[in-house]
């Protein structure tokens, strides 16, 4: 007598426990809910019962429940399935290309479905929902950073040269605000007069947008004679700053060395004072030389320390080599937070990056994300990159399984996104098959339709356990409806041989009480399932008897009447009925069954009327009946004397003559 | 080249169809309609391929489909048919057959007309009736024609309250599709390879006449009459085969073409073009069949339709067509003795549930929640 309230959004509620009863319980529901009782009633309907407890139904995976990220989990799903299926023979250079193409894919979602998240944030009528949306798109938007910068240091594997690029691109991407400043800028009408003139170029040459940044400047020189010279030598260091360019055939020693030369350039430029007379242009001088002190005095323009980290490199130590960069970050990190705040997740997450840590990232990321999506796929695919094969959890399965399984159950604990979590099952080797069944049995299967897509994956599985209780199910839920048809279909296709039985015995209770077939459509053409079950098979022929009777084949109809009784197919019960059946035909002008066959009909029917019981007391009605019974008893042997009769004169007269 | 668009839309679709185009109208189609299933709310919607002013010509945003209007549908949706340009009809699993009107002023749907219990069981457990899903329908102005899993057929008529005319227990297992084949006749197929055909103007309960799969009794999931040859009939099943019945002659299938791995949900013959046919199924393919070409090489294999591990999300274009022949026809016409087909969609997803195909058009719904759609079919 307990209420259900199963809303699936919160993820918290009050829970109320009646301490006078000293009733507290809780226990995981199916698929991923906690289910606790309570006394507190959140609806507080009237009609219910004081002393009722209430179950609250407290889900884990609330994430499974936004309209847009069903998005990403349906088209990540399609990528997901791509992945597990990229040939493993594939090695080397096409190999890594296609891994890198797989994230590239899982981010390209995941920005499709930022943007959407964006839209409806802007479009959200009440604040609540909107800050709602505006948080969501904030918590895509970190996971595409982390996504990606682990894309550069675990998949791509950039080596020191292009790393550095790949960090720059990484960086771009996500501090963007600069796309929107620049069209203000040059929107202007006089863009060098414009209050953001200098912070466009200041974030132009942070990200390294050097040749942008040259542009701008020669705004400014158009404008102003006076700077026209200076702006003229920094654009000219702009241009000149030796750069790796992905076609260039140049080592990275070479590159170095001009690097170097190019620097101390700078560095003299500075020295002489040649853009003291412009603090901006002396201080984008100084960003260039990577200066920490001119670079931290534009926090504000770099807005976070990752920013910090990759301009400080660009600028200091261009071919940084993999291995160094956590050093650099945990300098840049802290000098950019300056003992004023402390790390938030996602910087541990992305130093645990840097540190090349992928178990820290998983494992940070597992907490601070509310849901399974980001880390069972980022993990999958890390694992297809061969990083994780060392890790082995101690409760049996690996980190990728264990992920995958959280994610999958969680999908299918939901109403309609079960189908996507069959295929995660799928390629989980150790334990996704068990989980499959356990988790598959629990699908409602409210229509026929639905019960097919279930059973279709159960056959594509080989789970031939399951297949047998779904069909079952449906055979049991028709038989109710009174679908016999539709009942024996079910048992046939299950191979339930029991239920058959049960089902074909129905048909003939019915034959006997309406003294007709129902369901002649499937009785005719049950073909070689009729060997399902014996009682299955003496429907089939006993309706093929009654065919062949109305097409007035008189021969073949007694020969398998007679031979339903003495196979022994026929239940005892029905050969009352089956010998009432041979009557019109013993009574028939021509001799139909054969002296031999006569015998044995007369011996079936001896053996049924002396294996009768003797009743106590018979009541009225059991009297009427037993007369009657007596009657049907002395016709039959008449007509069975009369007809032996005729056959022994007529099988007599074949062989005298 | 074809270029198939997909738009995710976070609902599973069980039914996809275009709104008729007016008659002697040469515009392409361009509003369709889709149905949800197994979602805790399910709905009706209208989407449009129309411009909306702010595209280029070169395709930009043209092949989007846009949300026009929807509406909730209690129960999941199991067919839906245009009964005109106006007026939808949809089924439910709850039994219920519902007339939607679609207010082009207001982009609203309403409900125009509804028979709440149109299919329904009754059980001896059960003193009152339980509800039964209705699994198909077809209109042919002013009627229209159900039937469902309780094995019965309704006949309606639009400004009817009452059926017309409804045969209890016409199968014994369940009608899963049904169409007309020339009225006053219909046409329907069950769960146990049965095609049967049904004459309105005769009483009782017993089909004119009865067609069969052979041995297995295979389901049989949809069926599409040839729009020029109305003898003509396409059937799938849940082994993914395609039969082709002459339903003037004999009590079997004219021919059997091996096509999908699974359930194949619907057959349509292109309704200007019946060369073509299309197809759908459960493991995930949409199939063109084009009868209509002469294939030099002859070949008898036939392979499954392309693997490609390529995902690419929001406009796909289809280069890997998968081209494969086999020696078959789907007529008796010796001509035709080959069959091209090309498979529509680029990877492998869940089941493609529906598709509809009008004029150059072909739109489709899968349970992976995505709708694809292309109006470039010949080209």
């Amino acid at each position: 007598t307990a209420s259900l309230s199963g809303e699936p959004s919160p993820t918290r509620s009050n829970i109320c426990v009646n301490s006078k009863k000293k009733q507290m319980c809780f226990d995981w529901g199916p698929g991923e809910m906690l289910v606790c009782e309570t006394s507190f009633n959140k609806k507080e309907k009237p009609e219910m019962v004081p002393n009722c407890p209430f179950i609250y139904i407290i889900r884990k995976d609330v994430d499974v429940y936004s309209q847009i990220l069903r998005k990403l989990f349906n088209e990540s799903h399609g990528i997901f399935v791509g992945l597990q299926r990229i040939e493993e023979e594939l090695t080397g250079k096409s190999r890594k290309a296609q891994l890198v193409r797989v994230s590239k894919n899982y981010r390209s979602v995941i920005r499709a479905c930022m943007e959407e998240m964006h839209q409806v944030a802007i479009a959200a009528k009440d604040p609540a929902s909107g800050r709602q949306f505006s948080s969501q798109v904030s918590i895509l938007s970190a996971m595409e950073l982390i996504w990606n910068l682990c894309e550069i240091l675990f998949i791509e594997v950039a080596p020191a040269g292009p790393l550095l690029l790949h960090l720059l691109d990484w960086v771009r991407l996500h501090v963007c605000e600069v796309d929107s400043l620049s069209a203000d800028v040059l929107g202007s009408e006089n863009p060098s007069k414009h209050e953001n003139f200098w912070n466009l170029v200041t974030v132009l040459v942070l990200q390294g947008r050097l040749d942008e940044a040259r542009q701008m400047l020669s705004k400014e020189a158009d404008t102003s004679p006076t700077s026209a010279g200076m702006c003229r030598i920094l654009g000219d260091l702009m241009r000149t700053m030796p750069i790796l360019s992905p076609g260039n055939t140049q080592t990275l020693t070479e590159l170095e060395l001009k690097w170097q030369h190019w620097h101390e350039e700078c560095e003299r430029h500075l020295q002489d004072g040649t853009f003291a007379a412009s603090p901006h242009l002396e201080s984008l001088c100084k960003i260039m030389l990577g200066d920490e002190a001119a670079l931290l005095e534009q926090k504000e323009l770099l807005s976070n320390w990752y920013h910090f980290l990759v301009t400080r490199l660009l600028y200091s130590h261009p071919t940084v080599k993999p291995i160094d960069l956590h050093i650099y970050a945990q300098s840049s990190l802290d000098l950019f937070l300056g003992g004023e705040s402390s790390p938030e997740p996602l910087d541990n997450i992305l130093m645990a990056a840097f540190e090349f840590d992928i178990h820290q990232v998983i494992k940070e990321c597992s907490i601070a994300l509310s849901n399974w999506w980001f880390v069972a796929h980022l993990t999958d695919l890390l694992d297809h990159c061969k990083l994780l094969q060392s890790h082995n959890l101690y409760f049996g399965s690996n980190m990728r399984e264990f992920l995958l399984l959280e994610y999958a159950s969680g999908l299918f604990a939901h109403h309609s996104l079960w189908q996507l979590g069959v295929d995660y099952f799928d390629y989980c080797p150790k334990l996704g098959r068990v989980s499959l069944e356990l988790h598959i049995e629990r699908i409602p299967l409210n229509t026929e339709q639905k019960a097919l897509k279930v059973l279709r994956i159960c056959e594509q599985r080989q789970m031939t356990e399951q297949v047998r209780s779904i069909c079952k199910i449906l055979a049991m839920k028709a038989v109710r409806n009174n679908r016999l048809g539709s009942a024996l279909s079910w048992s046939i296709r299950a191979k339930d041989a029991a239920f058959a039985t049960l089902v074909s015995d129905r048909f003939l209770r019915d034959y006997c009480e309406r003294g007709c077939f129902s369901d002649l459509d499937l009785i005719d053409n049950l073909g070689p399932a009729m060997m399902l079950s014996d009682r299955l098979t003496f429907l089939g022929k006993y309706r093929e008897f009654h065919r062949l009777y109305g097409e007035k084949r008189f021969v073949d109809a007694a020969s398998l009447l007679l031979s339903l009784m003495t196979s022994q197919i026929a239940p005892r019960s029905f050969w009352m009925t089956l010998l009432t059946d041979a009557l019109p035909l013993l009574e028939q002008k021509q001799v139909i069954f054969s002296a031999e066959q006569t015998y044995e009909l007369m011996r079936c029917l001896e053996d049924l009327t002396s294996g009768r019981p003797e009743h106590g007391e018979p009541d009225a009605q059991q009297l009427q009946d037993d007369d009657i019974e007596t009657t049907k008893v002395e016709m039959l042997r008449l007509a069975l004397a009369r007809n032996l009769a005729g056959a022994i004169i007529r099988e007599g007269s074949l062989e005298g003559s | 080249m074809e270029e198939i668009y997909a738009k995710f839309v976070s609902q599973k679709i069980s039914k996809t169809r275009w709104r008729p185009v007016p008659p002697g109208s040469l515009q392409t189609a361009e509003t369709f309609v889709t149905g949800s299933w197994d979602n805790e709310e399910n709905y009706v919607s209208l989407w449009s391929m129309g411009d909306f002013g702010n595209l280029d010509s070169d395709g930009g945003f043209e092949g989007d489909p846009q949300l026009l209007c929807d509406i909730r549908h209690h129960g999941d949706v199991m067919d839906l048919q245009f009964f005109d340009q106006e007026r939808i009809v949809a089924a439910s699993s709850t039994g219920c057959v519902t007339i939607f009107l679609h207010h082009p002023n207001n982009q609203t749907l309403s409900v125009n007309q509804q028979w709440t219990t149109a299919h329904y069981h009754t059980g001896p457990g059960s003193p009152s009736y339980s509800s039964a899903p209705c699994t198909g329908i077809v209109c042919n102005n002013p009627e229209i024609v159900t039937v469902g899993e309780d094995g019965r057929i309704n006949l309606f008529r639009a400004d009817h309250k009452e059926a017309v005319r409804t045969i209890d227990n016409a199968d014994s297992s369940t009608l899963h599709a049904v169409t007309f084949l020339r009225t006053p006749e219909i046409l329907t197929v069950n769960s146990i390879g049965q095609l049967k055909i049904w004459d309105f103007r005769q009483q009782g309960n017993e089909p004119s006449q009865i067609l069969s799969l052979t041995g297995d009794r295979v389901p049989l999931h949809c069926v599409d009459r040839h729009p020029n040859q109305q003898h003509v009939v396409a059937t799938g099943g849940q082994d993914g085969m395609l039969s082709i019945w002459d339903v003037r002659q004999g009590t079997m299938p004219v021919s059997l073409l091996k096509a999908h791995e699974a359930e194949m949900w619907e057959v349509h013959f292109h309704p200007s073009n019946p060369d073509h046919l299309f197809t759908c199924s459960e493991d995930g393919s949409l199939w063109h069949w084009d009868a209509s070409t002469d294939v030099p090489e002859k070949s008898s294999l036939f392979h499954q339709g392309g693997r490609t591990s390529t995902f690419l999300s929001h406009s796909i274009s289809n280069q890997a067509n998968v081209h494969q022949s086999l020696i078959s026809s789907w007529l008796t016409d010796p001509a035709k003795d080959r069959i091209e087909i090309t498979s529509l969609l680029p990877n492998r997803t869940l089941s493609v549930n529906s598709l509809d195909v009008l004029g150059p058009c072909l739109v489709c719904g899968t349970d992976a929640e995505a709708i694809y759609v292309t109006r470039q079919l010949f080209s």
